[in-house]
């Protein structure tokens, strides 16, 4: 991260990053979201060709789910860069926020699309003709180890939030 | 090309038709007013050839029996077209051409009743997204290719609510009743994922009498094609959030 060294003092320069926490937050959070929904169309869907464009098993309901969250996931990643920048300008970027909130949205829609899009919805598999069995939990439990990871990351803000303050109150 | 011979005086007599009036306007606003800038007149000029490539031409003529050809043509006078025009600003430019009390009048008619309505992003949205269902989903596709009367009215619907929709979204333009940037967001989210949803549907149950290949290949011309697009409309739409937020914090309402 790069600071603006005309405001920065002497020390760790924290900026104005505390007044906006939840726009970090938000902002990690889609941009997590519309990096793993573009990770899977361009790995899954082009290279690997696993997933099928429509598999022609899939319910009314499953199509209007997976419409519905890929255009917010497409919206949502080309928004966060501009927050990101919003943030940037106004010295209150704050890189672990937002790599956790990165984090937590890349593997709760992870989870989301393996759970309800592949298992409840049944809107296409991870692979055909091969047991999917391992590819579905490899596929659940790394959404479950993001989810942690990020949350961890972003419990670690929290406590230097408070760790801040109880430092300040001492001074 | 063997035959482009035949399609070429057409072509350019249409585009030279579309670009006249732009450059008659922006000729005679320019000697009263600033210099226009030439990015939007280029912005115009690409607007007409795509829409004149949508309407004359080998891929005009192959769009009657090629549902690939089709879409390629639903993407560039109903998306595509739209957006470059728009870019362009040609309110603002006649607004500037015209004398004050014709100005006046042409705004008095923005502000006025059915136009309020139109320009209400949910309006759009159901005359552009909801058109396609329609043209899709209903006998209205077969009698296209049918009739010419058809064919024209439902290309004339196709540009002009792709425009309506376009301009509704992202305020380029001049535009009397504003709404905020998360109702717009969450519309244009929505009207994407029903062009996603369609695509799909159509990808499994084309239009009567479009082979299985042909109507695969168009609809994911159609899904692809229009998460491109709207990348664009999404990408300006946050620039004009990005440039508002510079100035206050009540920007996302």
């Amino acid at each position: 991260m790069t600071m603006n060294p005309a405001n920065a003092p002497s020390g760790k320069n924290t900026g104005n990053r505390k007044l906006y926490g939840s726009r970090n937050f938000w902002s990690g959070l889609f941009f997590g979201i519309g990096l793993i929904a573009f990770m899977d169309e361009v790995v899954f869907h082009q290279l690997l060709q696993w997933h099928h464009f429509y598999d022609l098993a899939t319910t009314r309901i499953g199509i209007v789910s997976d419409g519905l969250l890929n255009s917010f996931a497409w919206f949502s990643g080309i928004f966060s860069f501009f927050m990101v920048a919003d943030l940037r300008r106004k010295n209150a970027f704050w890189p672990k926020k937002w790599i956790g909130a990165v984090i937590l949205g890349a593997g709760s829609f992870q989870l989301f699309d393996g759970l309800i899009n592949h298992k409840v919805l049944n809107l296409h598999q991870i692979r055909y003709d091969v047991n999917i069995l391992p590819y579905d939990l490899v596929w659940n439990i790394l959404a479950v180890v993001l989810i942690l990871i990020g949350v961890f990351l972003l419990s670690q803000t929290r406590s230097s939030q408070k760790k801040k303050k109880a430092g300040n109150s001492h001074a | 090309m063997p035959d482009a011979g035949e399609f070429l005086p057409l072509f350019l007599f249409a585009v030279l038709l579309a670009v006249a009036p732009y450059f008659s306007a922006v000729f005679l606003s320019n000697k009263k007013q600033r210099k226009w800038p030439t990015y939007r007149i280029v912005f115009w000029c690409l607007g007409a050839v795509s829409i004149a490539a949508a309407l004359i031409g080998p891929l005009a003529d192959q769009a009657h029996a090629d549902f690939r050809m089709h879409m390629a043509v639903h993407l560039l006078l109903g998306m595509l077209a739209p957006l470059l025009i728009a870019i362009s600003r040609p309110m603002t430019l006649l607004l500037r051409t015209l004398n004050v009390s014709s100005a006046r009048g042409v705004t008095a008619l923005l502000k006025s009743g059915p136009f309020r309505l139109m320009s209400n992003p949910i309006t759009a949205a159901f005359l552009n997204i909801g058109g396609l269902y329609v043209l899709y989903m209903t006998a209205l596709f077969h009698s296209m290719h049918q009739s010419p009367l058809v064919y024209a009215l439902v290309h004339l619907h196709i540009f002009l609510a792709g425009y309506l929709f376009t301009v509704s979204i992202v305020y380029f333009d001049v535009t009397p009743h504003r709404f905020s940037f998360l109702f717009r967001s969450i519309v244009l989210i929505i009207a994407l994922a029903g062009h996603k949803i369609l695509a799909k549907t159509l990808y499994a149950s084309p239009p009567e009498g479009v082979p299985r290949s042909e109507a695969e290949a168009g609809s994911m011309l159609m899904y692809y094609g229009g998460d491109a697009i709207d990348a664009f409309l999404i990408f300006f739409l946050c620039l004009h959030w990005y440039k508002a937020a510079a100035k206050g914090e009540a920007s996302f309402f």
